[in-house]
Formats: structure tokens, sequence, C-alpha cells
């Protein structure tokens, strides 16, 4: 095991292949800040630069931008509030707060160390496990799918403040009816596409997320100058953390960790879901004192999903490196660079060329520790774009978000679309319903409905799925547990009034 | 892609060492100087790898100097083709690549255009169907499968990457149909791409998976699946164990081309040129080694030759889509 990593680390650390991790990690920075271009953007870029380097040099050049683009797509969530893929949407619930409170610097260091950590906690498990967790990434069928995303529907309740409980459920419904436009998977009809084109592939997730989020976030800030402009100017580029801070989001990031590598590794799920359960189930366990704070700039909440999200993205290497299976789109196109290079992924990898197998993780894993490096110093300084003054910020964010979803599809209905439905946002914000109960349901409800109904195809017709394995039968406990702790602690606390009186 | 272009001025400096080596491998004139690949889906599918192994090679063999990609899905394909036509004029270095579900997707009316509204170049391979097994599977060939299937249709569920209708689902259906089964009794289970359904095999909640060769081949040369069954009219050299269709006596033949399109409306003489480049890429070692790797098999017809394979592509999937009920007229 060690000797395969020190082989690995030979093979990996030349002067040539750290200046080109350096290259990545700029490039994957850069590119992954600009809405719309996410990691699999960025990699399917970089992929022709590399044909013809050593596919050690290409891996490490390419893990450099992979981590690049997710660190840039949480910066441009932190910073104005417009993920630019699904798995940093989870970011931006805490860390836009916290931006806006004055505490950039900290809210990106603090991402950039979650995400370190979580990425070196999950590279430990993959060199650890990885030949062992191949059949863990086997035990889930759709069924269980189905059910891991009812889980995390259920956990809507952690979106939710206090009292509005109808308002979130109401928006999560919004965003399920809203996934369900386009091209049903399973009888191949179009549902809610009024015969046009435009909506044969349904709406695009980052078409929702711009002009939900930052969109109507810039126009808000426009009705409402005052409630926006609050930051203080001077603390901005300030990255010191507390001593309080770092023992308080420390169990954080292990258990967050831990979590969003074990979903990271089952193909059907993803960095998406990690994030988002990752969050939930922080904001379920938090004390109530802590608890109220999520939503409005907890630390906890911001470095639950970060954490999540890389460490169920080196999670991903497990299906993919052992199996040969690529989970989730970034993957696939990993996947498409590894047999490029001529490395066949598969159980046999690891047994016929252990150098390849280790190399690929060791290139995989330089590439998060030189972003952290390399980003740290500069984070003062991209954290400085709140300094501008909102009458240029504003329409600068506005420009970036059209442009984003523009660059994506190059189809001007889209940025109607846009217009529309973030109108539509804005009023819904005046009238104070949550969002992001919206944008979870959107993201979870494809992934719902295909799994059900592959589930119910898979049983003939009969709802009987649900109870005929244990991982299903855990998950509808846990969900349920979820679902009705609110009710448990209530009656556990009059009891222990009573008992006390 | 053309946002390079756009970054600032520091994403350039540092991207400059990575393009001055690129640079460096080709300086041939009289050839085409850029080629921009149009790829109608995200990256990652089948149409991006081919594209992106095309480009690759062209760049290799020194065929074209520059190559760029641009991924724009929707439509199910349908946006890219109506953005090469609206943009006609200003494409003149653009190949689209497509394939078979183009002719699938346009009878079925999914986007209002067909190949007679591109220019066609050339087809430059040829992906067959092929049906997969776990390794463990009691299933060893085809006829295993049929026997299953005439015991319990609903002990034979079938996996596909695409959605009910596609060409994953009709050529199992087509297979069970000349087997002298009902292939509406079969179950067909979608899954969202090919790597989700061989995880479906994999997991054992499907008994088959219909995909396409180059897919599979991975993923049997990963050794965790078996393939039974290869559409190619005899084996193919890259993969010489599967056995076809056709010698189990199941008389089906199929080829998922890929190809290219450019605009229409383009010069005569850029279309003699983009048509001598890809029959110049065919012949080259470069192209050879991108196509072993993913087990591509060739399948060059250009211009009209092509034109004239898709219109017998399309009767004949025309027929049976509609003897399998998938299309209504």
């Amino acid at each position: 095991m060690l000797d395969g990593v020190l082989l690995g680390l030979g093979t990996v650390l030349t002067l040539n292949n750290l200046m080109l991790v350096l290259a990545g990690c700029a490039v994957g920075t850069l590119i992954g800040m600009l809405p719309g271009l996410g990691p699999i953007s960025a990699i399917a870029l970089m992929i022709p630069v590399t044909y013809g380097f050593e596919p050690v040099s290409g891996m490490i050049l390419l893990a450099g931008v992979y981590y690049g683009a997710i660190f840039g797509g949480s910066t441009s969530s932190i910073l104005i509030n417009a993920p630019g893929v699904a798995g940093t949407v989870a970011t931006a619930f805490d860390g836009y707060p916290l931006a806006k409170q004055g505490s950039a610097g900290k809210a990106l260091a603090i991402a950039a160390y979650s995400s370190f950590a979580g990425g070196t906690l999950a590279a430990i498990l993959l060199i650890l496990l990885a030949p062992y967790l191949a059949s863990l990434s086997l035990g889930f069928q759709s069924a269980d799918y189905f059910m891991l995303m009812v889980l995390g529907l259920s956990l809507v309740s952690a979106f939710s403040a206090q009292g509005e409980y109808l308002k979130a459920l109401m928006m999560t419904f919004f965003g399920l009816m809203l996934s369900t436009v386009g091209t049903d998977l399973s009888a191949g009809v179009q549902r809610f596409t009024f015969g046009r084109m435009d909506l044969i592939d349904g709406i695009s997730f980052l078409l929702l997320a711009m002009a939900t989020f930052a969109l109507s976030e810039a126009l808000m800030m426009i009705l409402k100058p005052a409630a926006a402009d609050v930051s203080p100017i001077p603390t901005t580029s300030s990255l010191k953390l507390s001593k309080g801070e770092v023992r308080e989001i420390t169990p954080v990031i292990s258990r967050s960790s831990l979590l969003g590598f074990l979903v990271g590794t089952l193909p059907g799920a993803g960095a998406t879901i990690a994030s988002f359960l990752a969050y939930g189930m922080e904001r379920n366990i938090a004390i109530d004192k802590k608890r109220t704070k999520f939503g409005h700039g907890s630390i906890r909440g911001l470095a639950a999903p970060e954490s999540a999200n890389n460490a169920a993205c080196t999670g991903s290497f497990v299906p993919l490196l052992t199996l040969g299976i690529p989970g989730s789109g970034t993957t696939a196109v990993l996947l498409g660079a590894l047999i490029a290079y001529g490395i066949q992924p598969g159980p046999r990898l690891f047994v016929d060329e252990p150098e390849i197998f280790w190399a690929v993780i060791v290139s995989m894993y330089v590439g998060n520790v030189f972003l952290l490096i390399l980003n740290l110093p500069l984070i003062p300084y991209i954290a400085r774009l709140l300094v501008i003054p909102k009458p240029y910020l504003i329409p600068i964010i506005m420009f970036f978000s059209i442009m984003g979803v523009y660059l994506v599809s190059f189809n001007t209905f889209d940025i109607q679309m846009m217009l529309l439905i973030a109108t539509i946002a804005l009023f819904l914000r005046l009238l104070e319903f949550p969002l992001a109960p919206l944008l979870l349901g959107f993201i979870l409800g494809g992934m719902l409905e295909d799994n059900l109904r592959r589930a119910i195809i898979l049983a003939d017709g009969q709802l009987d799925f649900l109870w005929q394995r244990p991982v299903t039968v855990i998950l509808i406990l846990l969900t349920l547990v979820v679902l009705f702790s609110p009710v448990f602690k209530c009656i556990i606390r009059r009891f222990h009034s009573r008992y006390r009186s | 892609m053309n946002d390079i272009k756009e970054s600032p001025v520091r994403m350039r400096n540092l991207l400059y060492l990575l393009v001055a080596a690129m640079v460096c491998f080709s300086s041939d004139a009289e050839i085409m100087t850029k080629t921009h690949f149009l790829i109608p889906a995200g990256p990652g599918g089948g149409w991006d790898g081919t594209a992106r192994g095309v480009g690759e090679a062209l760049v290799k063999s020194n065929l074209v100097l520059n190559v760029t990609f641009e991924n724009l899905s929707g439509g199910g394909g349908g946006r890219a083709i109506a953005k090469l036509i609206e943009t006609a004029d200003r494409q003149q270095n653009t190949l689209l690549i497509n394939s078979t579900p183009m002719v699938v997707r346009s009878l079925q009316k999914i986007f209002p255009q067909s190949f007679r509204d591109l220019e066609p170049i050339a087809s430059v391979i040829a992906d067959y169907s092929c049906f997969v097994v776990t390794r463990d599977s009691p299933i060893k060939n085809f006829s295993d499968a049929i026997k299953q299937f005439r015991q319990d249709p609903r002990s034979l569920k079938a996996a596909g990457g695409s959605v009910r209708g596609s060409t994953d689902h009709f050529i199992l259906a087509r297979a069970i149909e000349l087997a002298g089964e009902n292939p509406r009794k079969l179950i067909y289970v979608p899954y969202d791409g090919g790597g989700k359904a061989l995880a479906g095999i994999l997991t054992g909640e499907t008994q088959i998976l219909s995909t396409g060769l180059s897919e599979a081949l991975d993923m049997a040369r990963a050794g965790e699946v078996n393939i039974i069954a290869v559409t190619a009219s005899e084996r193919i050299p890259e993969a010489i164990d599967i056995p076809t269709l056709s010698e189990q006596g199941f008389d089906l033949v199929f080829a998922n081309w890929r190809g290219f399109f450019a605009a229409p409306g383009l010069p005569a003489s850029q279309y003699r040129l983009m048509k001598q480049t890809i029959a110049a890429l065919v012949l080259t070692p470069e192209f050879e080694q991108v196509r072993q790797r993913n087990g591509w098999a060739l399948l060059h017809n250009e211009g009209d030759a092509f034109y004239r394979f898709l219109e017998q592509q399309e009767l004949e999937i025309a027929t049976l889509m509609r003897k399998l009920g998938f299309l209504r007229s």
C-alpha cells in the first residue's frame, strides 16, 4: 500500500509535472469562476492540450483543472450567489450570506480549507479502501436511489425558516413540477414543451440557478438598496479563523467528508446529492442556537457542503477506476481522457499496472494540495470583487449570469425564459418564499422520477420494491426519522419539563 | 472553444506555453488550418468521444493545424442542426458530428430537419450494437437469452442508455422478433447514459444490456461483463472473439454510423477540401490507433454515397419502427 503511494509520488513529482499542475489549477480556477463553465467543460477544454503528453503529465494537468474548476465554482457561489454547477448550490446557502456580512475572505478561506480537507480525507479512504468499495457502489439499485432522493427532499425542512414550512414545501413542489418539463425518459414522450424545440431537453439547471439565485438577487439589490448594502468593507479580505471557529468546523468537515465520500462512490448519486445531504444532516444535528444561523451565514453550513462536494468527487473515482463505470459527466470525460492515454480502468488496473493506478490517484491528490497553496494568497484579491460599488457590481453580476447561460446554449430563448423566471423569483422573494427548496426540488426531481419509474418497471408495476431490500428499508426509516424529528423533539422537551416540575 | 479567446489576458499568458507546444507539431502548408467541431450533446458521450478522437487524429497526423470543439446540446441534437443551418455563412470550417439517432429522431419528428437539410461530408466509423450480460450470468449466447425470454419475458429485463424507442431499445426488440417472439413483451428499462445502464446490470436489477459496441468493449475489457452478440455482418478484427448475431442464426445487421456534416450551401472548393481531409484521415495510422482504442469499425462513405446510405437506412429504420409500434404513420 505505502510503497504503492510512494511509487505514485515518484512518478508524479517532477519539476515538469509541478509546472503543469500549477498551470492547471490557475486555468481551472479562472474557467470555473465563470458561471456556466464547470469542471466538465474545463476538463473537456483542456484535454486536447494534453494530447502528446505522458499519461501522468496529462492526468496531473487535468487534476489541477478539475479541482481548480470546483474551487472556482464555489467562489462565484460565495461572492455573487451564482452557483454555476449543481454541486455548489448548497455552498451559496451560507457562503453568500457570510460574504454579504463582510466576511467574504473568511468564507472563501473556509471553502478552500473544507475542500482541501474533504479531498484529503477522501483520498486517504480511496487509497485504503478502493478495491473493497467496488461492491458498495453496486449495492444500490434504482429503488434505493429513489429513496435516497426522497431522503434528500425530506431534508427540505433544513431549508425553511422558522414557521415557514408550508412555503418551503410549496417551493419544493414548484421545483418538482419544473423538473418534469422535457422528454420523459421512460416513455420518450414530450411533456409541457408546448411544441417548442427549446424545451425538449427540459429547463437547464444553470438557467434556473442563475435566474433564481444570481439574477433575482441582483434585482433585489436594486429594489432594496439599503438592505443589501451592509458590508463593512475593511474586513472583506481578512482570512483569519478564530480557534473557536476551527474547533467548530473540524467535526463538521470530518462527518461531511465521510458522508460525501460514500455517496460519491455510488454511480447514480454524485456530488450534488452529497452536498445537500451533508448540509441537511449538519443542520438537523446542530443544537438549536447554531441551527437558526443556518441560511444566515453559518460557517458549519458552508463547511459541510464544501467538504462533502469535494469528497464525493474523489469518491466517484472508486467506480471509475475499479469498475470502469463513469458515474457523473466529469468522470465520463476523465474516462475518455484515461482511455486516450491508453489506460484502461477496471478491476485489473490495480493488479496489472499498479504504478498507473497509484499515479492517477496521487496526481489527483497533488491537484488538491496545489490548489490550496495557490489560492490562499489569492483570496484577498478575489474577495475584493465585492468592494466594487453596487452601481457597478450589479450590472457585472447580471452580465456574467446572462452570458453564462447564453454561452452554454447559444439560445436567445433561454435568455427570455431566464428573465421570466428571474421576475417570478423576484416576486417570490418579496413575498418571502425561500428559493433554495425550489432548486432542491428541481435538481432532485429529475433523478427522483427516473429512478422511481425504473423501480416500478423493474417490479412489474408493483410497489413492493419499497420493502424488498434492506438498503431501501433503511433509507425509508432514515427519511421517517428526519421527517418526524421535530415532533419527537417536541415530545421529549415536554416530557422533560413535566419531569422537572 | 471560443471562450478561451474572451478570457483575461493573464490566462492567455498562462496558456501560452501549452499552446506553443501544440503549434510546434504542425507546420505543413496546404491543409485545413482550422476545423471546428460542433457536437450536438454535452461532453462525455458517443458524439463527443468521436469528434474529439477524430480531432486528435487530425492534429496528430498534421492534416489540420488547429481543432476546436463546441458542445451544443438541446432538442435531441436538433438545436445544433438548427444553429448550423441558421449561421451557415459563418460556419465554413465547421463539421457537425452525428449518427443514426439523427435518422431516428427526424422520423419521430423530434426535430423538423433531416440529413437532407445539411451537406453530408462522410461517415467515418460504425459502432455496431451489441448485447451484454454480466460475467457470471447463465446467459452465454443470444439463444440462451431467447430461451429465458420465452420462459418468462419478465425474467429478461433489458437495460439501455437512452429513452424508450431509441436505437438501444429497438435493436433488441428486433432481434427478439427475429427469434419468433413478441417484441412488445420486452421490458426495457431506460437509464441516463451507458455508464449507469452498465451499473444497472452489475447490480443485478436488469439481466441484459443493449448498447454500442465501443462503450461495451471498455466495460468488457474491465473484465466485469461478457458481450454475447454484435450486429456486424462479420466478426470485427479488433474484437475477434465476439460472435455476430447472424452467425448465431438471427439475421440482423445494423451499423450505427457516425459521420460529419457541413453547413448547407458550402462553396464547392471547401466541400472538396473537407471530403479530401476526411478521406486522408481514415488512412492515417493515427486514426487507426484511435479506432482500435475505441473498438470503432471503419465505415467510410463520402458525399453522394453517404447520402444514399442515409436514405437506405432511413427506409429500413422506418419500416422497423412501424412494425414495432414506435411510429404511428
